[in-house]
């Protein structure tokens, strides 16, 4: 038998025009289609049948099915940045120069060397992997992951960045339909009126679902349904568009195709909208199921609905010599539809033995032979079917005689589309008569009230008439899970059940015997329905087997878990314009635009860029930040900080609430001035610290780290709302109000005081952790004497629209005294070589604050604060929990940030024991060497003791235990 | 994704305005309490398959925290309601009652 044209038929095939013609690239080769053609009928209508190679056994494929549900026409789409993988060809509309690319074959299509596991596949059962790459254990790391690793995986992953443009959009609606058909239309126009405002979701590009080809009149009828919702108000129809998801009170989210494949229009590729809907009906279809005999993925063996879609739709026959296989009336529509079309339908072969419906009537009534009680032992051919072997169904496939053929259109029954039923937390029921899972009414999904918000009608709902002729009544499915029914397992070796990932009965059947008793485990020991389709075709089928082969009902089996999405979607679609700069905002302080232009290398902290150091003609930014620093130290250097946090809190209880907040006790700070403060979680770890101001009898200012601001905020209103919400307080996040400027070094006296302003800045009026009120160069400003850099320090808050003409101001001024910018990292180092602590070095969320002996900090007096209980438990009062020391390298080199300190003995594990750790380490240009800080054991009580660091390359750096406090110790310079 | 409807500014809230706190109506054990009172208090949390008591805060709202009866398996919400109360209110478990007639309270 050899596949002969034509393919494509001289008439019919309603969703397509002949006279335009389409031209395309598969694989190299030059192909044309015709205008309405999908991919997949485009290639059968070149005589293509062959389209791709299944995953693991390299075994030829061609089309299963013609719509979401197919699982072998998968192509490499495109190129460069618009390439895709597993695009699935039943339901992509060709466009005119498309590239085609087969995948999962070597050097090519036709002659694929992966071919040869089809041969050794007797050695590849389920749970392969697990039992051959155990031993010896080496070889798994160096041998078998490697050579793994590079045949795993479907299709190639694209490299280049997108270039299409992708959007979303929000909908809300009294009632959202989903599924376009007949049941679908007539829900939505009973919904429409009653004046409920309603969105209609069509997968396709076309409406109609089923009904224009399985039913006589099914065109009109949409037609007239379509015409009526078109004239109404309150109904939107959305074509091209995909609900791949239902959540959590009436969620959806659905994928709208607008210019797939097709840039050139220059609208959004794809648009992704998320739907509120008040009700949902699922109006989804079922889907055919395949019949399980032996080499039933031979390309050619088609489910015989798809058949006459290609017939009907796109006037392509995918063969000339048909064979009908089915235990249900419905697939006699295909012989039906066949024989007007021309092709010579050889028989049909129906595994029940009493067929007496109106459709098998009309088969009878041309002379199509029907064989029934009959099944089919095994499909010949390997490239294409060739002809069938057949059996008895009850028998044990032993060959009663064959036909010749090229096509086998095969139908199982079919299965209700529950997947969105299911998403979201529907229960099915297993209805024995018609042999499938439907939604079971009384367990629906349930909306915020309670109540039912998800309705399935149609096929979806098990009702499989509805697209069909209610006038012509079927007769009953007859459930075939394996054919023929006793078949060896020579057979059900051969007989597959998931197509993509090649699950065979005989590997369900194997699970089961070594204990794979539950579905779930079944389906991730042999990849049952695990790929790209996710089981739709294949699931039931598998279920089925196993339950036979467990000897339970197939109920008691149940179904594996239905998960979003129901057809794959593309991350560029999740993302939309969420990509580049528009990914988050940025925020910018007052004088963002000065660092830009000052040649600022930016450092990430939070939403908000810092100047990491402003590296000069020649320098890198290592360079700079050792420049910054000696200009800080030896004259006057300027950070923006205006990114810290400034938290108000202010009211009659505002000081209660400050000593519950902080460790310390804030309620006596003066009037006027400053002081440093720590903050706990409630077990006790440190969160966060900063200065605190008093500003006024019940206003408390609270300085916080740049990365903690909201976080504190949200953490201050916790309390004050949900714990402690009869004390009166207020608070209040400026951070974004005030432009803070920290103006540093032995000369930022010297430098302040060449500006105009009310406030006396000598040492006598105003010393340090004060603040003061006034205005400089003009502008209204609230001046701190604090600092983190160890040096006279004046921290200037003035309204965030002037910040820019301080700093400027500043930098005028100070041209002569080479006033410099100075950036976080020449911060973090001056810091500490004071020993300071920084949040998110020295502190991990597992540090309390006597690890880093800042007990001092820590008020004896008060009854409670937030952490405080916590801190009194046996683990933090442990005297050998890690301390924070100074560390100094002895021979010169920085330390490896975060590495670890080295104890006698080992772990359990075999590992060297620990006892202490590098939490920040630099290179001083203030001292000219590296210091550190870290945490050890024991460590106050230790100074002078060497340690050792083994580093990743084996070597091992050792450094001496002593004081944190690398630099002014006395603190003159920041008393000054 | 949840709709949860604030009870300070009245607006039906969706998951992404919202801020999740965990259970509600814990009570703050302080330095005077013994070690398994604090531990009970820092750690044991419930995690019924069920009628559940929750913080939510109106994040990207109006800023408020507030609370919600919701049953964690069929995502029923009987109610949103003020933080500041050490209990349900009456008509929050009038309603959980409504429909899980079984169900009790555990306070008292």
């Amino acid at each position: 038998m050899t596949y002969t044209p034509p393919f494509r038929l001289a008439h019919g095939g309603r969703l397509i025009d002949r006279a335009f013609q389409v031209p395309f690239r598969f694989d190299g080769r030059h192909l044309r289609g015709v205008q309405g053609d999908t991919l997949a009928s485009a290639m059968l209508a070149n005589g293509q049948i062959m389209l791709g190679r299944s995953f693991k056994y390299h075994r030829p494929r061609g089309p299963l099915a013609s719509g979401a549900e197919e699982p072998n026409a998968l192509f490499g789409l495109g190129q460069g940045g618009r390439f895709e993988p597993n695009q699935r060809a039943t339901t992509t509309a060709l466009v005119p120069g498309m590239v085609l690319s087969s995948q999962n074959c070597w050097p090519s299509l036709d002659a694929d060397i992966g071919a040869v596991n089809n041969w050794l596949s007797p050695m590849f059962p389920a749970g392969f992997y697990y039992k051959t790459f155990m031993q010896p254990r080496p070889f798994w790391k160096h041998v078998f992951e490697p050579i793994i690793r590079r045949s795993a995986g479907l299709g190639r992953a694209p490299k280049d960045r997108d270039p299409d443009m992708y959007e979303q959009a929000y909908g809300f609606a009294d009632v959202v339909v989903i599924g376009g058909g007949i049941a679908g239309l007539t829900a939505a126009r009973e919904a429409a009126e009653h004046g409920e405002r309603v969105i209609v979701l069509e997968q396709n590009p076309v409406w109609g679902g089923r009904s224009p080809v399985d039913h006589r009149d099914g065109e009109a009828a949409i037609d007239a349904l379509l015409a009526d919702l078109r004239g109404r108000g309150n109904v939107t129809l959305r074509r091209n568009c995909m609900a791949t998801g239902l959540y959590d009170h009436g969620y959806l989210l659905a994928r709208e195709a607008l210019a797939d494949h097709d840039p050139d229009q220059g609208i959004p590729r794809q648009r992704l909208w998320r739907i509120r809907a008040g009700r949902i009906v699922t109006a989804t279809g079922a889907l055919e199921r395949p019949l399980s005999f032996a080499c039933n993925d031979v390309p050619g063996v088609m489910l015989a609905s798809a058949v006459r879609d290609f017939i009907s739709d796109y006037g392509v026959a995918p063969g000339q010599k048909i064979v009908v296989v089915t235990n249900n009336d419905d697939a006699y529509r295909t012989a039906l539809t066949a024989s007007d079309a021309g092709l010579d339908v050889v028989a049909i072969i129906d595994a029940r033995v009493d067929v007496s419906g109106e459709l098998p009537q009309a088969a009878r009534a041309r002379n199509i032979p029907i064989l029934l009680g009959t099944g089919i032992a095994k499909v010949k051919g390997s490239r294409h079917v060739e002809g069938v072997a057949l059996c008895d169904q009850s028998g044990d496939g032993t060959v009663s005689g064959g036909l010749d053929c090229d096509i086998v259109a095969m139908s199982g029954g079919w299965s209700p589309v529950v997947h969105l039923w299911s998403h979201c937390g529907g229960k099915l029921l297993w209805d024995e008569g018609r042999a499938m899972f439907r939604p079971d009414p009384e367990r629906p999904p349930l909306g915020a009230d309670g109540r039912g918000n998800v309705l399935a009608v149609g096929a979806a709902n098990g009702d499989l008439r509805c697209a069909g002729d209610l006038e012509r009544p079927e007769g009953a499915t007859m459930p075939v899970w394996v054919m023929p029914r006793n078949a060896p397992y020579k057979l059900r070796s051969k007989m597959w059940l998931d197509f993509q990932n090649d699950v065979k009965v005989s590997d369900v059947e194997l699970a089961a015997r070594e204990g794979y008793a539950s579905v779930e485990h079944t389906k991730r020991y042999t990849t049952l329905g695990m790929a790209t389709d996710q089981g739709k075709v294949s699931n039931i089928n598998g279920l089925a087997v196993l339950s036979k082969a467990l000897d339970q009902p197939i109920p008691a089996t149940g179904t594996t878990t239905f998960r979003p999405p129901y057809t794959p979607l593309t991350l560029a679609t999740i993302a939309a314009d969420a990509r580049g700069e528009a990914f988050q905002p940025l925020r910018k302080t007052a004088m963002h635009g000065w660092h830009e232009k000052h040649g600022a290398s930016w450092e990430p902290v939070g939403h908000w860029r810092r100047p990491y150091s402003y590296p000069r003609a020649g320098e890198d930014r290592h360079d700079a930040v050792n420049r910054e620093i000696m200009a800080v130290r030896g004259g006057v250097g300027t950070l923006d900080a205006s990114t810290l946090g400034k938290i108000i809190v202010k009211g009659p209880d505002a000081g209660r609430l400050m000593d519950m907040l902080y460790t310390n006790m804030m309620s006596n700070l003066a009037i006027g001035k400053c002081r440093y403060g720590l903050m706990c979680s409630e077990n006790g770890f440190l969160m966060d610290d900063g200065v605190v101001a008093r500003l006024s009898e019940d206003t408390w200012l609270c300085h916080t780290t740049t990365g903690g601001a909201d976080r504190i905020h949200g953490h201050m209103e916790d309390w004050l709302q949900c714990e402690w919400w009869d004390w009166q307080v207020y608070t209040a996040d400026l951070t974004e109000q005030y432009a803070q400027i920290a103006v540093a070094g032995p000369r930022a006296r010297d430098l302040l005081e060449r500006l105009p302003g009310s406030i006396d800045l000598s040492a006598g009026a105003f010393p340090f952790m004060t603040w003061k009120e006034g205005d400089i160069a003009g502008i209204p400003a609230r001046i701190y004497r604090i600092s983190f850099s160890g040096e006279l320090s004046y921290e200037i808050a003035v309204p965030a629209s002037r910040g820019l003409e301080l700093w400027e101001k500043l930098h005028e001024v100070g041209s002569d005294l080479d006033i410099t910018p100075y950036g976080t990292e020449a911060m973090h180092v001056m810091r500490a070589e004071k020993g300071f602590i920084m949040i998110g070095d020295e502190t991990d969320g597992t540090i309390i604050p006597q690890d880093l002996g800042l007990n001092w900090a820590i008020s004896k007096k008060k009854a409670d604060y937030i952490g405080k209980r916590a801190q009194a438990r046996g683990h933090m009062t442990d005297r050998s929990r890690w301390q924070l020391v100074g560390l100094e390298s002895l021979d010169g080199r920085v330390l490896p940030d975060g590495a670890y300190a080295v104890d006698e003995g080992r772990n359990s594990n075999g590992q060297r024991k620990t006892q202490g750790r590098v939490t920040s380490s630099y290179h001083s240009p203030t001292l000219s060497r590296p210091i550190a800080m870290g945490l050890v054991r024991h460590g106050p009580d230790r100074m002078g003791q060497v340690l050792e660091f083994p580093l990743p390359s084996g070597e091992v750096m050792k450094a001496r235990i002593c004081d944190p406090v690398f630099f002014d110790k006395e603190g003159s310079r920041l008393n000054g | 994704m949840l709709i949860l409807t604030c009870p300070y500014c009245g607006v039906q809230a969706e998951e992404t305005e919202l801020h999740p706190g965990g259970e509600a109506h814990l009570k703050r054990v302080g330095p005077d309490g013994d070690d398994a009172e604090f531990e009970g208090y820092l750690f044991a949390r419930k995690n019924p398959k069920g009628v559940h008591f929750e913080r939510w805060r109106h994040a990207y709202g109006c800023g408020k925290w507030f609370l919600a009866a919701r049953d964690t398996a069929t995502l029923q919400v009987f109610g949103t309601y003020s933080a500041q109360t050490p209990h349900p209110p009456a008509e929050i478990v009038s309603a959980i009652q409504a429909s899980r007639p079984d169900w009790q309270p555990d306070w008292t």
